[in-house]
């Protein structure tokens, strides 16, 4: 056996569509202009649509005896990789699963950006998974880790992750080849080669830095107004200082959804909640109380619609060049039941009753209706409906969910003044977590919290409760169809 | 057009003498082709493969040049019955697909062609779709290869010795009279190497001398008394011919040291990895220098017992590498050895995993295993590159893998095919479930999250076949689907002719996107587009009415959600007999944006008004259910953390891949969900017109915008 040079051998780990190929193409390229062998291979396929691919590369510089080329691997081999490419920081945490990344070897170059995984994105509730394990695990396991939000680099360049990949290879040093030959491979492919090579070399500047993960802490402002002073002087002087932050949330919210009288009704409400000494009670009130007072009617949709600063996010988010004119059609659908919300209560409660006012309306409420609000007629529409704001009051839809919100914080209390309560009554203020939405979702959601409010009447005695309302209130997240929640229910009794 | 235009790469089959060739593997077997003066190339598109076909679409011009005739089959079956051109003259024929799925499809004209035999050189090229990214059940080809007696080459995955193979093999099959099946691994049809080209040369004897005189022999026909003599003439003369090619061309090879008590023989396209795990044992170097003698099948099927018997002699024991299963190789290893009275052992899958691929990984531990047990002064001599991996993972890695998010493969942004089953969800709610039957395609995506959709799929085109049995009296009917793709492939047939001659009363949904969009977008019968070389635009429907369909609804705009769910009640729940078919048509959204994309920037770039239309959630009203995602699944449509203090829940966002298909909104609307969804549309250099009007819209809406944002900040907090 002679001791000939080993390969370099690259693991580049792609999500479908985000360039992995291009990468591997470049790869190639740039090892060829510098005159060393080079074997790239791939198992593409269905994974193309949506799935993972990792592309394997090695590279090796050319033999001292010609007839003696290197024999080139076609996939990676735990343990014997040197550089792990990843383009989303989940598929960084499966490298290291399937061993490709070791301590004494691997270097990794990695976007910290999440695309998120089917799982995550149709939980119902908060289904994203931890990415600090995955980004603890990647810092003990690699031998060096190069990693900051590419995605982000490239949309400030204009560019796509692959270049900025490319220059966090070229500056990660872990190849032997010059920053010139990477250019010259891009300009080459002949492909965007502008915004790819500065791509390239934001990646390559950003690298050299090794940025760490920023965390992020959004301080909160203070009072604008005489009105604000006057609640938040209210605020410091009743309630403990950490609370202070979540309660300027929630009057800040109900100010700008009603007016200051509803906001000192919060106050009030949150200040009767009976509380030790950890407050951890009044803190899941505070929460759940400002979104449940402040429940999505078609007043509050038809204001947040119509807001000039709504019209400039969605130019932001659309990307629109200041040139650019931006048109926008809501989808709304809104049912007899919406329409009758908006009512005087007394009017919309007799109609919503009558079965013949439902049948008699129904054809207007059959369709979902596309509104342009960025047109005359349209905006009007809206404006006209968030008008109906100082009437809120009057409606029907205030009136049923005061009733609600009465209800669920007398059962909060009742709970949390009984003996070893508290904790039942902290997740039970978390139950409110459920109704939320609108249309199907809204009545799924009261209809899985009315369940878990009737079995802790009933289950009122239990020492477990804060936990059996947990376990529920996860159960009823689980899926749509309430099978989990029936199941868990069953075994509670089975149990009891 | 298939997804991809491969004009570049026809360049490359262009190379003469003493050219490097670079490229893939698939496309270096491509040039093998045209330099082993092929007269015909035939196949079916899919993964590990379509490249071959995709590169001959787009190089008519060549093909014409050298006098060959491609022909994109309509199934592997067609495919493999071209075949038949070769039985009575010198041509040779060469066809592909992807195996094993491809090979049952083709084996009934496989069976054929190998038990009469051939005269011109026969060669069947093989995507083996196995292992890590596989997308069919796993199995092996080699079955194939036994059972019709044609030879099976799995050559050694580097460009030089594939493009070799090839030529080799038509030889081969010319000596023996026989097909011969060239095995290429889904990495090995992918990876990029060089080898160096010879000329193309032209067949020297054409499809077209062969009309001009045909010839019959009556004894190359399957038909009693000559299937008789062909099963003799397999025996007795094909066979000993193929081993005298086989050894007097030394296509297997003989590698590594000659002496020691232990050897290694392995499948020839398992030979890089072998070596790179011997590499890391410290058992060889990285050009492949081991004192350990190998013998590489580069055929696997014969096997050569005297090349056998000669590298096992005297050994005490000898490692075969085969990958997949049941272990053919191994069995015949031992029936060799053991007529011959030599009493080395095979050792193979006791050391080695029963099932699943031979990674490098997996190969290190058999081979120490091995090398521990029957050589262990070698092993221990050598340095070993890396330490032993360790029995189990590090915590923090073990720790990690239950936390990582599933990536099943999913409808792509846009899809016309997502609304067909977010339809089809939103029917269930009202039906109760529903059986469903599925197909091979991309809308067999819907049997994963978040669709969660389907029941069985029985291979391409059997979508309607695999609801047969649930023709039952009953009060609901079982779904089936089928793409257009699966429909030519047999569907028609096997699926829609089947039902209406059974009077099933099952309802059968057709996708039909205009390609076949799966395998790379390849043109099919229906295809909406023209194609230079092929024949288009034949409306599945009209087809479907031919064979006697009476209850047909066409929805030629997917996107609409209401529609699609309204026609799929009305199939389900009418009380007409017979089978209701439901044909779903929209151009798959991959292939429509490579054309449109490229135009619309070229227009913007010239200053014409152009408006792109995206979809968006509002931030403010999303309330983080995700109903939306649970009934859609695109790609653009994500979730990103809340922006709101209060609410904890993340909130569902729109990226700006986002084609404006339309869905969103449809489902928004057809499912009541929320009015969170907006439609934007970006108006591209605007006209003097489109800037007056919005100027005047914007000075009324203005106007209240202001006057609104005065009294918040007077009574903000």
């Amino acid at each position: 056996m002679r001791s000939e040079p080993r390969p370099i051998s690259i693991a580049v780990a792609a999500l479908g569509g985000q360039g992995g190929g291009v990468l591997a193409d470049w790869l190639v390229a740039v090892a060829e202009l510098h005159g060393w062998i080079v074997q790239a291979t791939s198992v593409p396929g269905v994974a193309q649509r949506t799935g993972t691919t990792v592309y394997y590369v090695e590279v090796c510089a050319p033999p001292r005896d010609p007839q003696h080329r290197p024999v080139l691997a076609l996939m990676p081999v735990p343990g014997d990789v040197d550089l792990v490419v990843a383009a989303e920081l989940m598929e960084a945490g499966r490298a290291v699963v399937r061993g490709f990344i070791t301590p004494d070897r691997t270097t990794t170059v990695a976007s910290t950006h999440r695309i998120y995984g089917i799982t995550e994105k149709s939980a119902m509730a908060d289904g994203i998974v931890d990415a600090n394990a995955v980004y603890a695990a990647l810092q003990s396991r690699s031998k060096r880790l190069i990693s900051f939000d590419m995605q982000v680099l490239a949309d400030e360049q204009g560019s796509v992750i692959s270049s900025i990949l490319f220059g966090a290879i070229a500056a990660s040093g872990v190849l032997p080849f010059p920053r010139a030959l990477y250019e010259q491979a891009i300009t080459q492919s002949g492909v965007a080669v502008k915004t790819n090579l500065a791509g390239f070399a934001a990646g390559f500047e950003q690298a050299l830095q090794r940025s760490p993960m920023t965390s992020l802490v959004p301080p909160g402002s203070g009072p604008t107004t005489d009105l604000g002073r006057k609640i938040d002087a209210r605020i410091s002087a009743t309630f403990p200082a950490h609370l202070h932050g979540l309660l300027q949330q929630g009057v800040k919210r109900l100010i700008d959804y009603q007016d200051g009288d509803y906001a000192t009704l919060y106050l009030d409400r949150v200040r009767e909640i009976p509380d030790s000494g950890s407050y951890a009670l009044t803190a899941a009130v505070a929460r759940h109380l400002a979104l449940w007072m402040s429940y999505e009617d078609t007043i509050r949709v038809a204001d947040l619609k119509t807001r000039g600063t709504r019209f400039n996010r969605v130019r932001d988010e659309v990307r629109a060049q200041s040139e650019q004119i931006v048109y926008t059609s809501e989808f709304m659908h809104p049912r007899f039941e919406e329409a009758c919300d908006t009512l005087p209560a007394g009017l919309g409660a007799r109609l919503q009753a009558s079965s013949t006012a439902r049948r008699w309306f129904a054809p207007l409420f059959r369709k979902g209706r596309q509104v342009r609000t960025t047109h005359v007629g349209g905006f009007l529409l809206l404006y006209a409906v968030s008008g109906l704001r100082r009437w809120r009051r009057g409606t029907l839809r205030y009136r049923v969910e005061q009733e609600r919100i009465g209800a669920w914080l007398a059962h909060i209390k009742s709970l949390a003044t009984r003996p070893g309560g508290y904790d039942a009554a902290v997740e039970l203020a978390e139950c409110q977590r459920l109704v939320k939405g609108y249309g199907d979702t809204h009545a799924r959601g009261l209809k899985n919290y009315g369940v878990i409010i009737d079995a802790v009447q009933r289950m009122s005695d239990r020492a477990d409760l804060a936990a059996i309302v947990k376990r529920l209130r996860t159960a009823a997240l689980a899926d749509e169809e309430g099978r989990q929640l029936l199941m868990t229910l069953d075994e509670l009794k089975v149990a009891a | 057009m298939a997804e991809r235009s491969f004009t570049h790469e026809v360049g490359k089959l262009r190379l003469g003498a003493g050219e490097e060739f670079r490229g893939e593997g698939i496309l270096a077997v491509t040039k093998a082709l045209l330099q082993s003066g092929v007269g015909y190339v035939g196949g079916y598109q899919g993964a590990p493969i379509s490249h071959l076909m995709d590169v001959l679409s787009d190089a008519q011009g060549l093909l014409q040049e050298l006098g060959i005739h491609f022909e994109a089959s309509a199934s592997e079956a067609a495919a493999a019955a071209m075949l038949a051109a070769s039985v009575n003259y010198p041509i040779r024929g060469a066809v592909t697909w992807k195996s094993t799925v491809g090979t049952n499809v083709a084996s009934d004209a496989l069976a054929n062609v190998a038990s009469g035999g051939v005269t011109g050189g026969s060669l069947v090229i093989i995507g083996e779709d196995y292992g890590e990214g596989s997308s069919i059940m796993q199995e092996r080809s080699h079955a194939f290869a036994m059972k019709s007696q044609m030879w099976l080459l799995d050559p050694r995955p580097n460009l030089e010795s594939i493009a070799a193979m090839v030529e080799r093999g038509f030889e081969l099959s010319e000596a023996s009279n026989t097909p011969v099946m060239l095995e290429l691994r889904i990495r090995a049809c992918h990876v990029y190497g060089s080898f160096i080209a010879h000329d193309n040369r032209p067949p020297p004897f054409t499809l077209q001398d062969a009309l001009d005189s045909p010839t019959r022999d009556v004894n190359r026909i399957v038909l009693p008394p000559a299937s008789f003599l062909h099963e003799q003439e397999k025996i007795n003369r094909r066979w000993p011919a193929a081993v005298e090619y086989i050894a007097r061309h030394r296509l297997n090879e003989f590698l590594g040291g000659a002496a020691g008590e232990v050897g290694i023989i392995l499948q020839g396209g398992l030979y890089n990895t072998l070596i790179r795990a011997l590499e890391l044992l410290g058992l060889a170097d990285s050009t492949g220098d081991t004192e350990l003698p190998l013998y590489v099948l580069n055929v696997t099927y014969p096997l050569i017992d005297a090349e056998v018997i000669e590298f096992c002699r005297g050994k005490k024991a000898v490692l075969i590498v085969e990958e997949g299963q049941p272990e053919y190789l191994e069995q015949n290893l031992h029936t060799i050895l053991r007529k011959a009275d030599i009493a080395t052992r095979v050792i193979g899958k006791d050391v080695l995993p029963k099932a699943g691929e031979y990674t490098g990984d997996v190969l290190q531990r058999g081979v120490r295993a091995f090398m521990r047990a029957y050589a262990p002064e070698q092993l221990d001599r050598a340095t070993p590159l890396l330490p032993p991996p360790p029995a189990e993972a590090p915590k923090e890695v073990q720790a990690l893998a239950p936390l990582l998010p599933i990536r099943p493969a999913g409808f792509c942004t846009g899809c016309p095919e997502r609304p067909i089953f977010t339809a089809m969800k939103l029917l269930q709610r009202e039906l109760g479930q529903v059986h469903i039957s599925c197909d091979i395609g991309c809308h067999l995506f819907s049997i994963l999250p978040p669709f969660n959709l389907g029941n069985t799929t029985m291979g391409y085109g059997l979508g309607a076949a695999g609801a047969a049995a649930f023709n039952a009296p009953r009060n609901k009917r079982a779904i089936a689907v089928m793409g257009d793709g699966g429909f030519w492939h047999n569907g028609l047939t096997s699926g829609v002719g089947n039902a209406v001659f059974n009077q099933s009363d099952s309802v059968l949904v057709v996708v039909d996107n205009g390609y076949s969009a799966a395998t790379g977008g390849q043109d099919i019968l229906s295809s909406r587009a023209d194609n230079r070389s092929k024949s288009t635009k034949h409306p599945i429907a009209e087809a479907v009415k031919g064979v006697g369909v009476k209850w047909l609804r066409v929805i030629d705009r997917t996107y609409d959600v209401g529609r699609m769910r309204d026609v799929l009640r009305e199939a389900m729940t009418t009380p007409e007999k017979g089978p209701k078919v439901v044909l779903a048509a929209s151009e798959c959204m991959l292939n429509r944006q490579r054309r449109e994309r490229p135009a619309f920037n070229k227009a913007v770039a010239a200053g014409e008004r152009r408006v792109r239309e995206r979809f968006g959630v509002d931030a403010d009203t999303c309330t983080g259910d995700h109903s939306c995602i649970r009934l859609s699944g695109c790609p653009s449509l994500t979730i990103k953390p809340n922006p709101d203090p209060l609410r904890q829940d993340p909130i569902a966002h729109v990226e700006n891949s986002c084609v404006g298909c339309g869905v969103c909104g449809e489902v928004a609307h057809a499912a009541v969900l929320c009015p969170s969804f907006y439609r934007a549309e970006i108006v591209f250099n605007p006209s003097g017109w489109d800037r007056l009007l919005q100027r005047l819209r914007a000075s009324v809406i203005g106007f209240f915008q202001r006057r609104a944002e005065r009294r918040r900040l007077r009574h903000a907090f």
